[in-house]
């Protein structure tokens, strides 16, 4: 794998800002003013809470009266994204640092993925749940899933096998099909929400507030790539093995009940490195860019090779691209 | 306001008074809740893993009720429009009782809802003003609206009612007629908005049918009202309150139309997806005769076609639909088709095969059944509670106390 000449690298030049999620669209459309709203909340919250936390004694009165992940304030941001850190050290006794990096501009992510290429041998699979703390068992939560389909079928959901076992791959006649999230610009996870929970950002990433999921799995049932995993039981992820270096909107460690998905492992293509995925792939078959880069990698594949869309008929209009080439 | 007080207390009264039968009944009630309590605590501890949902299959028997509830609600809207619109006696008589069935299948599909959510916590992220409501892009956006629309509805227009003739006073037309009117359409607005909650998914092909809310409102108003030709009889037995036999027949009657087009719609589908068999015939096979070895809801989709044709016959002909133990067997079976239907038939086909082909089979599991039970427990208890309210203030033995030695008023219903 070159250096990643195509993504946005961060430099000391590009400054931190004095926000911690700079180059955001201010948000605040809505008729009522965060303030406001927050206030309404606390007085309505009082009663409610009293009768909720008696019955439910994981509810913290801070997160129960927390704003939505865009109405919070810098400073906000900044003692909210501490809790994480501090709880993080509580629960797996280990030093993390929490980012809530915003979107570069001129930065739209793409990613292509090499059917010819790949033999379905799932390494991305346990990358990504390894990078992006995943539950590990019980239950088992997979951001990736690999299909194996039979060739003379091609690209036929009813002739594929997600829990196929092989001791070695590929299989003859069979070929492989991996599946994450599509990243649509049409996605209807984001319409189907009803709190605003997960939401499109400039960078193209789909992201959950997972303080902010109410787990009532409306995307789960929209999304046509099966890519949402919801939380059925606490996530089973142990300590020695969890990744330090986390973002708010992507692989810190979810709360059981809510929904997650695959963010392009938003905490490393922020900060101009590669998925996991891509950088475990053994055949090279997954690539990703900057789409509004003409010399990125991603933009040579789109030029060059035979692409399509998964569920074109659908009108998702997916970031992510599979193509063959070879 | 010491008027409300005493008829607060008066409503307790007529509540904690009762025969054996009616304490066994209450007691029976309370079992149900306990056991739900018991079953809820267990899935809020482990999480919703305690189901038998997973990924493939993220909703099943917890909003399967919901969707039958909200149809049991919708279908009061049966009664409201020959009472109120035509004005047809014998109906008006009964129509608070089927305002009453709304409020308890609301209030049962709302908890259904909940005890469905990962984070019950975090309800107020969707309410307006507290939260940050997807409106108007979410469709259960819209179902919270409208569900809490119809709710509160229906609780101010029976309680004003039956406040008015507590106090042995006519209600005001004016505040009441145009509520009464307003929820037609709300009425109506709640099973269409729950159709479209599935309907406006292209994830699932299964439910991305046009035909879906035509469907839901046509099935509501079979199994509604089979609820209701039911209770009024127990009602009539109970509490010697004159509901006349001319209002069931000609609910029975309604019944046999909207059954026609609820079996009418079902053949058109089915018509749809076998003839063109598509990739989208999957999911209806899946229902209907299974794919290879997975065939868990083939003796459902069976049954409950069964039991719905079986009933259309019954209500069909005049001499079983006018034959009380005909029609009581009609109404049960139409009860077992459309909840067989909505349960197992309706969400559970729309996500088998997963939206990646993989075929999960989901059975409810026993902790899954105790909350049901224990949501339908809260539902009755409250049905009872405000029936043991309503009928005594309907049938003029609980009025005021300063208007009881007066003017006694006609039994049955006020008419202006």
């Amino acid at each position: 794998m070159t250096p990643n000449k195509s993504l946005p690298v961060v430099t000391d030049a590009d400054a931190p800002p004095a926000s911690p999620r700079d180059g955001v669209d201010p948000i605040g459309d809505g008729p009522l003013d965060p303030a406001r709203r927050a206030f309404l909340r606390t007085a309505a919250a009082g009663t409610a809470v009293a009768a909720l936390a008696s019955c439910s004694s994981g509810v913290d009165m801070e997160d129960f009266l927390r704003k939505h992940f865009k109405e919070l304030s810098p400073d906000e941001l900044k003692k909210v994204l501490a809790k994480v850190e501090k709880r993080n050290q509580e629960r797996f006794g280990k030093k993390t640092t929490v980012s809530a990096k915003g979107p570069q501009p001129g930065v739209e992510y793409g990613y292509g993925l090499d059917i010819s290429r790949c033999v379905g041998c799932r390494r991305c699979v346990y990358a990504c749940v390894k990078e992006n703390n995943q539950s590990r068992t019980e239950p088992q939560i997979h951001w990736i899933q690999v299909l194996e389909m039979d060739k003379e079928h091609g690209v036929d959901l009813a002739h594929a096998d997600l829990y196929y076992e092989a001791d070695a791959v590929p299989r003859p006649g069979k070929f492989y099909f991996p599946v994450q999230c599509q990243q649509c610009r049409n996605p209807p996870c984001v319409k189907a929400c009803p709190t605003q929970a997960t939401w499109k950002e400039q960078d193209g990433i789909v992201v959950i507030d997972y303080d902010w999921c109410i787990g009532c799995r409306c995307c789960m049932s929209a999304c046509p790539y099966g890519a949402r995993h919801f939380n059925w039981a606490t996530p089973n992820l142990p300590a020695e093995e969890l990744n330090p270096d986390q973002h708010y909107l992507g692989n810190r460690p979810r709360p059981k009940g809510v929904v997650e998905k695959c963010t392009f492992c938003i905490q490393r293509v922020r900060e101009g490195r590669y998925t996991a995925c891509v950088e475990v792939c053994p055949v090279g078959a997954r690539k990703f860019g900057n789409l509004l880069d003409p010399e990125s990698e991603i933009r040579k594949v789109m030029e060059t090779k035979r692409v399509f869309v998964f569920k074109e008929e659908l009108a998702t209009h997916p970031q992510f691209y599979y193509f063959y080439a070879t | 306001m010491s008027g409300i007080l005493e008829f607060v207390k008066g409503c307790v009264r007529q509540v904690l008074s009762g025969g054996r039968a009616y304490k066994a009944w209450m007691a029976f009630l309370l079992v149900m809740i306990g056991v739900g309590v018991v079953s809820y605590t267990h899935q809020a501890t482990a999480g919703l893993i305690a189901s038998n949902m997973r990924d493939d299959v993220s909703w099943a028997f917890y909003i399967g009720n919901f969707t039958f509830l909200v149809g049991v609600a919708a279908a009061a809207v049966l009664l409201v429009i020959p009472a109120y619109v035509y004005q047809w006696k014998p109906i008006k008589e009964v129509v608070v009782l089927g305002e009453l069935l709304a409020i308890s299948a609301l209030v049962m599909a709302l908890l259904f809802i909940l005890v469905d959510m990962g984070r019950p916590d975090r309800f107020l992220h969707i309410a307006p003003l507290l939260g940050t409501p997807n409106w108007p892009a979410s469709m259960l956006t819209w179902d919270a609206l409208v569900l809490n629309t119809y709710l509160g509805l229906n609780l101010v227009l029976v309680l004003y009612l039956l406040f008015k003739t507590y106090r042995g006073e006519h209600y005001d037309k004016r505040i009441f007629l145009p509520l009464v009117l307003l929820s037609i359409p709300v009425s109506i607005s709640t099973h269409t908005v729950t159709a479209f909650l599935y309907n406006g998914m292209a994830a699932r092909p299964y439910w991305n049918a046009s035909i879906l809310a035509p469907r839901f409102i046509a099935s509501a108003f079979c199994s509604g009202p089979a609820v209701m030709i039911i209770l009024f009889q127990l009602l009539r037995k109970a509490f010697k309150f004159d509901i006349k036999d001319e209002a069931i027949w000609k609910i029975a009657e309604l019944m046999s139309y909207a059954m026609f087009l609820n079996l009418f719609l079902l053949g058109a589908e089915l018509f749809k997806e076998y003839y063109s068999a598509t990739e989208h015939l999957l999911y209806t096979q899946y229902l209907w005769g299974g794919i290879g070895e997975h065939t868990v809801l083939v003796k459902y989709a069976w049954l409950s076609l069964a039991c719905s044709v079986i009933a259309f016959l019954l209500f069909l002909v005049p001499r079983t639909r006018k034959n009380f133990l005909t029609l009581n067997i009609g109404c049960v079976l139409i009860w077992a088709g459309v909840y067989i239907e909505k349960g197992m038939g309706l969400i559970i086909p729309g996500f088998t095969p997963s939206t990646l082909g993989q075929i999960y089979e989901y059975t409810p599991t026993r902790m899954e059944w105790g909350v049901a039970g224990g949501v339908f427990g809260i539902g009755f208890l409250t049905f009872t509670i405000l029936v043991k309210i309503a009928v005594p203030i309907l049938v003029g033995t609980f009025r005021a106390p300063e208007r009881a030695h007066g003017h006694a008023p006609a039994a049955g219903y006020p008419v202006p």
